[in-house]
C-alpha cells in the first residue's frame, strides 16, 4: 500500500462503519474499512456476499451516510452526493419513460445545465450507440442499456466513476465485450474507477488493484496487486500468472466464506430495508 | 426520504411487480380496442350486423309491442328525430360531468401525491378512503337535493364525490411504486424533492393515474344520469325517466344509445392519451 503522506488519494476511505438498523437488531455491514484508490487507478472490490462491497460503495457516492469514520474525495470528507461522481448501478437503471437522449440528458436537466452535445455524441460513438438516440430503454437489450447508463454516468465528465456489479445480469461475452468497453474509456479518459463484481477475472482484467473484502462486517482482507499491461488481450488472460492469481483470489473468498460468522450478529443473508 | 439507506434490490425492483391490482392495472389498456387487422374489424362488423338484424327480424316477426322492445331501426330513426331535443340535455349532462370530474379529479390526485409521501398518514385514512370508494354516491343524491335544490350544485357534488375517490385511490397505487433505484440515480446527481417528484415518482405513476381518471370519469358518468334520475327537470337522466313514464321507448334507447357513446368516448380518449404518454409500460 502507498504512504499516505506522499499524496491525497482520489477516494480516502477511512475506517468506514455501517451499522443497518433492523427491526431484528443492529447489522453491522462495514467494520472500519480502510483503503485508499489513487488517481486514475481502477479499483475493484470483491468478496463473499452480503460482505459490505455495495454499502462501501454506496457510501462512496454519498448516498448513504457512514455510521462511523469518513470517505475522502480529494481530501475532503463526502456529505452528500457530488457531481465529481458519476455512478452505473447494478441494472442500467435507465428512465423507461424516456428515450435514450432524453436519458442521457436527465443528469443536465436535474442541474439545470445545458447537455455538453459534443462529449455526448463523442461517448455514444465510443460506446456504439451512434443513432440510437430516439430508442425506448425496452426497444434496447441489456448490454446497450448498460452502455447508454456509462455514457449517463460519464456525460457529467466525473473525475471518480463508481460501478455497482454493472455487468452481473449479462451473459458472458457481452460481459466481456463490456469490460474492454470500460478499459477503452478508461484509457481514454483515465476516470479513476471503483468497480465492484462477483468476478474476479472481471476484477483482474480491468483492475490496477483488486481488494478482496472479509465476510461480513466488511473490512479489507487483502489487496492485490494486478500488474499486467494494458491493453489486456485475451492471451494475457489466459497466462498462467492471472490463472494463479485468480486461484489466490478465490481461495481467499472461499476461506472468507467457511470462516464462522460471530455469533451475536443477525444472520440475514442480506441487508434490505424496504421503503 | 424515508429509510434512507436502504439498497435497492434491482433484480426485484421490477417496476410495480405484484402491486398494481389487477382490475386496474394497465391491461385495461392493452388488450383494449387496439389497431386490428381488416379482417377482425370486418368480423366485429359482421357480429354487429348480425346481432342488430337478428333482433330486428325477430321484433318484427313475433310482433313484440312496442313498450316492450322497440326494433333497432326506430330507436335509430328517434336517435335523428328527438335529437334537437335530447342534445340540450346531453350538454347539461356533459356540464356536470366535466366540472363535477375535474373538481375530484383535482382533490383525488393532489390527496393521492400528499398522503402517499407519509405512510403513516395514509395507514389511517386508508379505510375511510374506501369507504368513500365502495358506498354508491347516488346514496347521497336526496339529501343533496334537499340542502342545495334542483339545480347543477347536488349533481356536481355528487360527481365530484364518486370520481375522486376512484381517482385517488389508483393515483396512490401509482404513487407508492417507489423504485429506490431511480430515486438513488436523482439524488446522486443532487435532485431536490420536488425534482423527485416530477421527474421520477409523476411519471412512474403515470399509468395508474390515467386508469383512475378513467375508471374517475365513468363512475362520474354514472352517478350524474343516476343523479339526474332522481330529481331535477334536466339532463340526460331526467330523459330516460321522462320518456319511460310516457312508454316511448325508442326515444328511451336513443338516449341510451347515447350514453353508452359518451362511455365509450371516454374510454377511448383515456386509452389514446395512454397510448401516446404511458406506453412505456406495457
Amino acid at each position: 500500500m502507498s504512504t499516505a503522506s506522499a499524496k491525497t488519494p482520489k477516494l480516502g476511505v477511512q475506517a468506514a462503519t455501517k451499522v443497518y438498523q433492523m427491526g431484528s437488531g443492529d447489522l453491522l455491514a462495514l467494520d472500519r474499512c480502510s483503503l485508499d484508490v489513487q488517481s486514475n487507478e481502477i479499483v475493484s472490490i470483491v468478496g463473499p456476499s452480503g460482505c459490505g462491497k455495495t454499502t462501501l460503495l454506496w457510501s462512496m457516492s454519498g448516498l448513504h451516510r457512514l455510521t462511523a469514520g469518513a470517505i475522502l474525495l480529494d481530501g475532503k470528507e463526502i456529505t452528500g452526493p457530488r457531481p465529481e461522481i458519476g455512478i452505473v448501478f447494478q441494472e442500467a437503471n435507465l428512465l423507461p419513460w424516456r428515450n435514450l437522449d432524453a436519458n442521457i440528458n436527465f443528469p443536465f436537466e436535474i442541474k439545470g445545465e445545458k447537455p455538453d452535445r459534443a462529449w455526448i455524441a463523442h461517448l455514444l460513438n465510443r460506446v456504439g450507440l451512434d443513432g440510437f438516440g430516439g430508442k425506448f430503454p425496452r426497444e434496447l437489450s441489456g448490454g446497450m442499456q448498460q452502455r447508454a447508463a456509462i455514457v449517463r454516468a460519464l456525460a457529467l465528465k466525473p473525475s471518480v466513476l463508481l460501478m455497482d456489479e454493472p455487468f452481473g445480469a449479462l451473459d458472458s461475452f457481452t460481459r466481456e465485450e463490456m469490460n474492454r468497453l470500460v478499459e477503452e474509456i478508461w484509457l481514454d479518459t483515465k476516470t479513476t474507477i471503483v468497480f465492484i463484481t462477483h468476478s474476479i477475472e472481471e476484477a483482474i482484467f480491468l483492475s490496477d488493484r483488486v481488494v478482496v473484502l472479509t465476510t461480513r462486517p466488511g473490512r479489507v482482507a487483502k489487496i492485490y496487486d494486478v500488474p499486467f499491461p494494458r491493453p489486456r488481450s485475451l492471451e494475457i488472460m489466459a497466462t498462467k500468472e492471472v490463472f494463479d492469481l485468480t486461484n489466490k483470489i478465490k481461495m481467499d473468498i472461499v476461506g472468507e466464506r467457511v470462516r464462522p460468522k460471530t455469533p451475536e450478529r443477525p444472520s440475514a443473508e442480506i441487508v434490505r430495508i424496504r421503503p | 426520504m424515508s429509510g434512507g439507506d436502504a439498497i435497492p434490490e434491482f433484480s426485484k425492483a421490477k417496476s410495480g411487480d405484484g402491486q398494481d391490482v389487477s382490475l386496474t392495472n394497465l391491461s385495461a389498456f392493452a388488450s383494449g380496442p387496439g389497431i386490428k387487422s381488416g379482417a377482425e374489424v370486418a368480423a366485429i362488423l359482421a357480429v354487429a350486423v348480425v346481432i342488430i338484424g337478428g333482433i330486428e327480424l325477430a321484433l318484427r316477426i313475433f310482433h313484440v309491442p312496442q313498450y316492450i322492445m322497440p326494433p333497432p331501426s326506430s330507436i335509430v330513426y328517434a336517435l335523428f328525430d328527438e335529437f334537437p331535443l335530447i342534445a340540450p340535455h346531453l350538454g347539461y349532462t356533459l356540464v356536470e360531468l366535466v366540472s363535477g370530474f375535474a373538481i375530484g379529479a383535482v382533490v383525488g390526485l393532489v390527496m393521492a401525491a400528499v398522503i402517499t409521501q407519509f405512510p403513516f398518514a395514509e395507514k389511517i385514512v386508508a379505510p375511510y378512503i374506501l369507504i368513500l370508494v365502495t358506498t354508491p354516491m347516488l346514496a347521497l343524491v336526496p339529501l343533496l337535493i334537499l340542502r342545495f335544490g334542483f339545480g347543477y350544485t347536488p349533481r356536481i357534488i355528487a360527481v365530484a364525490l364518486a370520481a375522486g375517490p376512484m381517482v385517488m385511490i389508483n393515483a396512490a397505487t401509482g404513487f407508492r411504486r417507489v423504485d429506490s433505484a431511480k430515486i438513488a440515480l436523482a439524488r446522486s446527481y443532487g435532485a431536490s424533492t420536488l425534482q423527485i417528484f416530477w421527474k421520477i415518482r409523476a411519471p412512474m405513476a403515470l399509468p395508474m393515474i390515467l386508469v383512475g381518471l378513467m375508471i374517475g370519469a365513468i363512475f362520474g358518468l354514472l352517478t350524474a344520469v343516476g343523479a339526474e334520475m332522481v330529481g331535477g327537470g334536466f339532463g340526460l337522466g331526467n330523459r330516460l325517466t321522462s320518456y319511460s313514464s310516457m312508454i316511448q321507448m325508442p326515444q328511451f334507447f336513443a338516449v341510451v344509445l347515447i350514453l353508452s357513446t359518451l362511455g365509450i368516448l371516454i374510454y377511448a380518449l383515456f386509452f389514446l392519451i395512454g397510448k401516446k404518454w404511458a406506453s412505456w409500460e406495457t
